[in-house]
Parts: structure tokens; sequence; C-alpha cells
């Protein structure tokens, strides 16, 4: 609002006069110069994204054509034998997913309670930023510790413990017929995936939880409310849709994860996985390791039509994301 | 749960306690402090899960990755395949250049975009719509961007290159400036912006000289972050930079930077990392030290030195 009314004050410029004509000019041109420069720069953030959504549209039209959207009900991807399909990868994506929120959401949630209820600032800080440090290992270094790690483990500790217990009889930890020993499967993926999408859901979400009225909640804690009511009661009331939006933020992340999860979930691109132990793939790694084996034309314009449907199921997460969050902002009285 | 709590005052009253206290006093209140601490002990249990993830992480990559760390792995070719000795010295170099080549496309774009949003655009419908699309771009998956970039540079072209891996990673990059040196400049006070317009001095050269001066650590701080950050992509470079067991060589020809393949650390890394050959393997663990010494050291260097704000 101030600023507007400095930009009359600015454009009303000095008084006249011979000796003050340097700084007119200035006024005159330096102020609409940078303006517009820095409008352009602005836009071009814009720009860039309709461009790569034009780019996408145009490169796999041949692909859109041939295939239409069969392309989404098809379930094998294999191009040799004139199969291609984005369901068992759409499949895999779903899983890989649910089973990445299923475990981080409650996670994140809870350390997002501990920064901003349980421990003085300077302890958040420090916690904070460690847990923060997740997200700065690039994805590559978790898929390889994923492969040499967690691979084995899972392989020899921890699936064959589960389909040997009352888990095993569970429809979705039974082992499905593409079971090759667990430990390349959804479930390795959707854990990893776990692990790299927590710092960005606790983050949001202590965000949105910082932007609860301190009054609201110490009126909470008067009445006698443990710190698990008033958050669960109070904070959470104002701050459920910032949490919405903190959610879907993880979600499109692990969406289109791509590295970590190409190294983990098997690359079984011709079946449904049944089963959360069994091989599978997702649209991100399909086409990570499948770009470079892509010969015709019709090939390469099939993945970069993959390209489009993930982009297109991230957008729609990443727009939801920004409604809820705006809408937590306004709820809570934080800038739009 | 004790969901039930507020509904039970009226029972409360048989205890003989004053009625108003009674209503306070929860029924049971062992079970309430119970859920409480159990709320406490997961929410610190979680939180020290991921440090502690973190931290295993680390340590894996430095445990397996210190032994390839010698003068060499700086300064030579990978070794052909069943070869000893050798080193990632064009990667690394492919990594620098390509990097740096992003970081000068997107950086001076992205800042004065974000300039624009804190400084000119702020609450206007141009400006809101701005920060949406930047705020969805950033949660774009890299992926697509490589995919993106492949279809409109490099199938044109009919070559892969390292400068279409910078224009992916300068892709990537755009948003996060733009909106890291919005966030910046919204903590500059306005009282600062109002005391150079009132001496007189053009509003560019306020915004330049004096608000940008004020917010000068933390735009710095956000411009590393941001560069360090698209450092370690690996999956935009798959389809844009590609790799090559060469030295970069000039700029067009097959080996240069525009008209070839060109080494980078992170797609040398994935391919050397699924190789049954042990010192391919030593390699790829050296390479994800180095990336990991310096995403993280960066990380935390840069935060010690200008801390932001009291948020926390």
């Amino acid at each position: 609002m101030s600023t507007l009314e400095l930009d009359a004050q600015t454009q009303a410029g000095p008084p006249r006069g011979a000796a003050k004509a340097a700084p007119r000019v200035h006024h005159r041109f330096g102020d609409p110069a940078f303006r517009v420069v820095t409008l352009v720069s602005g836009l071009m953030v814009a720009i860039a994204m309709f461009t790569l959504a034009g780019v996408l549209i145009y490169n796999s039209w041949t692909a859109i054509q041939e295939l239409g959207l069969s392309f989404l009900t098809t379930v094998a991807w294999s191009p040799s034998s004139g199969s291609y399909g984005a369901l068992a990868a759409l499949a895999g994506t779903v899983m890989t997913t649910l089973v990445a929120m299923v475990i981080a959401v409650p996670l994140a949630l809870v350390i997002a309670l501990l920064l901003t209820e349980l421990v003085p600032p300077g302890t958040a800080r420090v916690l904070g930023t460690a847990v923060e440090m997740l997200a700065a290992i690039p994805s590559i270094i978790f898929g390889m510790w994923g492969l040499f790690v967690l691979v084995p483990f899972m392989q020899e500790s921890v699936v064959p413990w589960l389909t040997e217990s009352w888990f095993g009889q569970v429809p979705l930890l039974r082992p499905g017929p593409t079971f090759q020993g667990g430990g390349f499967s959804i479930l390795t993926a959707g854990l990893v995936l776990a692990v790299m999408i927590l710092p960005f859901i606790t983050a949001f979400s202590r965000d949105v939880l910082l932007m609860v009225p301190r009054v609201t909640k110490e009126a909470g804690y008067g009445m006698g409310s443990t710190t698990w009511e008033v958050l669960r009661r109070i904070s959470l009331r104002y701050a459920l849709s910032g949490v919405v939006g903190a959610t879907f933020i993880g979600l499109g992340r692990a969406l289109g994860e791509t590295m970590a999860v190409a190294y983990l979930v098997g690359g079984d691109f011709q079946t449904v996985p049944r089963s959360l132990v069994d091989p599978g793939t997702t649209v991100a790694s399909l086409i990570a390791l499948q770009f470079n084996e892509a010969t015709t034309k019709l090939d390469v314009s099939a993945l970069i039509y993959m390209g489009l449907v993930l982009f297109v199921i991230t957008m729609v997460f990443q727009v939801l994301a920004q409604i809820w969050l705006r809408r937590a902002r306004r709820t809570t009285g934080g800038r739009a | 749960m004790s969901a039930s709590a507020p509904a039970s005052g009226h029972s409360l009253r048989a205890d003989g306690g004053a009625p108003a206290l009674a209503a306070l006093r929860p029924r049971s209140h062992a079970r309430r402090k119970a859920v409480d601490l159990l709320i406490k002990i997961s929410a610190w249990a979680a939180a020290w899960f991921g440090i502690a993830v973190m931290l295993l992480i680390v340590w894996e990559v430095v445990r397996r990755g210190i032994g390839a760390i010698d003068l060499a792995f700086f300064t030579e070719l990978p070794p052909v395949v069943g070869e000893e000795g050798g080193g990632l010295g064009n990667a690394i170099l492919g990594t620098l250049v390509i990097t740096t080549v992003a970081a000068l496309i997107a950086l001076p774009v992205g800042f004065l975009g974000g300039v624009w949003l804190a400084e000119f655009g702020r609450n206007g419908r141009i400006a809101t719509g701005v920060r949406m699309v930047a705020n969805v771009n950033m949660g774009i998956p890299s992926i697509v961007v490589g995919v993106f970039v492949f279809a409109a540079l490099v199938k044109p072209l009919q070559h892969y290159s390292g400068f279409a891996g910078s224009i992916a990673l300068a892709f990537i990059m755009l948003p996060v400036m733009a909106r890291t040196t919005e966030d910046i400049l919204n903590l500059v006070p306005n009282e600062l912006r109002e005391s150079g317009l009132a001496m007189g001095v053009p509003r560019w050269r306020v915004t330049l000289g004096v608000v940008i001066r004020a917010a000068r650590s933390g735009l710095i701080t956000g411009a590393v972050l941001a560069t360090v950050r698209v450092a370690g992509e690996t999956a935009p470079l798959l389809l844009t930079a590609l790799s090559s067991p060469y030295w970069l060589d000039g700029l067009f020809g097959p080996e240069g930077f525009f008209g070839g393949p060109t080494a980078n650390l992170t797609k040398t890394v994935y391919d050397f990392s699924g190789v049954p050959y042990e010192r391919m393997q030593e390699l790829a663990w050296g390479g994800a030290l180095l990336i990991i010494v310096a995403v993280l050291g960066l990380n935390v260097l840069m935060r010690l030195i200008f801390q932001r704000g009291k948020e926390w």
C-alpha cells in the first residue's frame, strides 16, 4: 500500500531547475527502465513453464495421435513388442507414493510439533536444520545408499520376516506373482521416498504451525490442555489447510522423484504390481531408464508423452498445494 | 481417547469440588498425560530417526568413498573397464562448467524477477500469478525438465550437449532464485525504502543501493544454495548432457560444450555404481562423497555464516 504512495511521490520528482537536470533524467528513464527489466525477468519465470508445457505437447503429438488415451490404460511398456502403455508405471507411482506418504506424513507432523512447541527456539533451529539437511542430499545418493545398504537388508531380513509372519497373509504384503525376494520392490522405493519427502512436509507443516496465533494456543494451555490436545484441537484446526498443502507438496515430490526410485523399484515395466514387495516401476523412473533405449520416432514421442502425463499429474498436486497453503495463510492472518 | 472430557462436567460435580473447578478438571487425567507423553516421545523419536538416516547415509558414503580420493581422482580420466587407477577429472570439470553456466543464466534473471515480485508486483494480479507459477514450477519433477530440454534442444540439434544440461539446470534454478530473492527482500523493513526515497533518490537506485545492499548476505546465501542444489541433480542430465569418457574440449567440436555429450559427476556416478567392476564402484562412491561434501558442506557453511532471521 505504502509503495503506491511512494511511487506517486517519486514521479512528482524534485523541484525544477537547471542544476537538477541530471537526477531528473534518472527519474524519467531510470525507474521505468528498471521496472521493465525486472518485470520481464519476473514474467520469464512464468513464460518458462508455459514453454515447457507447449514443447511437451508438441513433441508428444505423434504419440498422442497414434496411441490416444489407450496409452493410459495399456499395461505394459515394451516398445520392441509394440506395446506402449503407462498403466504399470502409473500403478507403481501411486503405490510408491502411498507408501511414502503413509510413513512420512505422521512423522513430519510430530517433528513439526516438536520444533514449534516442545523445544526452545535454539534447539529447534539445530534440530530443524539437521532434518532439513536430508533434503540437501542429492537423490542419486539416496539411490546408491538404497542399492548397497537397504536392498540387501530388505531382501535378507525385512521381507522374509514380513512374508513369514502373519503380515504375509495381508493382501498387499503377500508376495505376488512377480515376487523376486523383495529387495528391489515398491516397498523399498517407498521407504526411501518417505525419508526424502520428510524434510519438505516437516518444513511446510512447521511454517503453518508457527502461523497459529500464540494467544489462541496459550488460551488452550491456560485451560489445562496438554501439548497434544492443543495441537489437535487448536493448532490443527487453524492450520489444517496448511498441513494439507504441505502434504500435497510432499506428494508432488514423491510422484516425480526419479533417480532414487530408478535404483530401487526393480524396473518391471510390464506388470501392475500385486503386492508392495513385488518389483515395479514409476513414470519418472521409466522415463529415466528407457530414454536411451528409445530408437524409433514413436518411442521417443511416447516417452515425451509419458513426461507430459507426469507433468500434468504433479501440476495438479502442486496447484492444490498452493491453494491450500494460501488458504492457511489467510485464515491465520499471514501474508497471502 | 480424551475426546469425551469436555462433556463430563456434570458427572464430575459428584466429586464434591467447586463446580467451576470441577468443570476444568479432566476425567482421565492419567490417560491424557499418557497420550501426551506418547506423542512427545514419538516426536523426539521421529526427529532422531530423520537425523539418524542422514548420518547413516553420510557415514556409508564416507566409508566407501574415502579410499578413492587422491590426486589422480581429480586429475585423471576414468579407467576403461577392468583397468585400475584413473579418476573422475573430466566429470568434475564438466559438472563445474555445466553448473556455472546454468548459474550465469538463471541467477540474474531469477534475481531480477524476485526484485520485481517484492518491489513492484507485490500483491497485484500479475505478481500473484507469477508467484503461483514459480511455486508450482519448483515442484516440477526434474526428469520432466530433462524431457523438455531434450525435446526443445537435443532433438532439433540432434546431439546431446553440456549446454543443454546447463539449460535444464538453469530452468530448475530460475523459480527458486526468484522466490528466494522475493522472500529475502520482504524482510527488509519498509522504513529503509522510505528514507531512501525521501532523500530524493530514484526508486531503482534505492532498490539497488539500499534494499539489496541491506539484504546482501541473504541473497548470496540464496544464490549459493540454489546453485548447490542443482549441482547434485542427475535426472535432467541423463537426457541432456549425457556423459562422455573424454575431457571437455573446446566449444563446438564433438567433445565441446555446445557440440557433444559432456562428462559430469552425477551421471558418471550413476553409471559406475551399476557396473560390476570394483574400481569403477570405488570411483562412484568417491564421486558421491565429493558431491555430498560439497552440498552438505556449503549448506552448513552458508547457514553458519549468514544465519537467516530467528524464525525457529
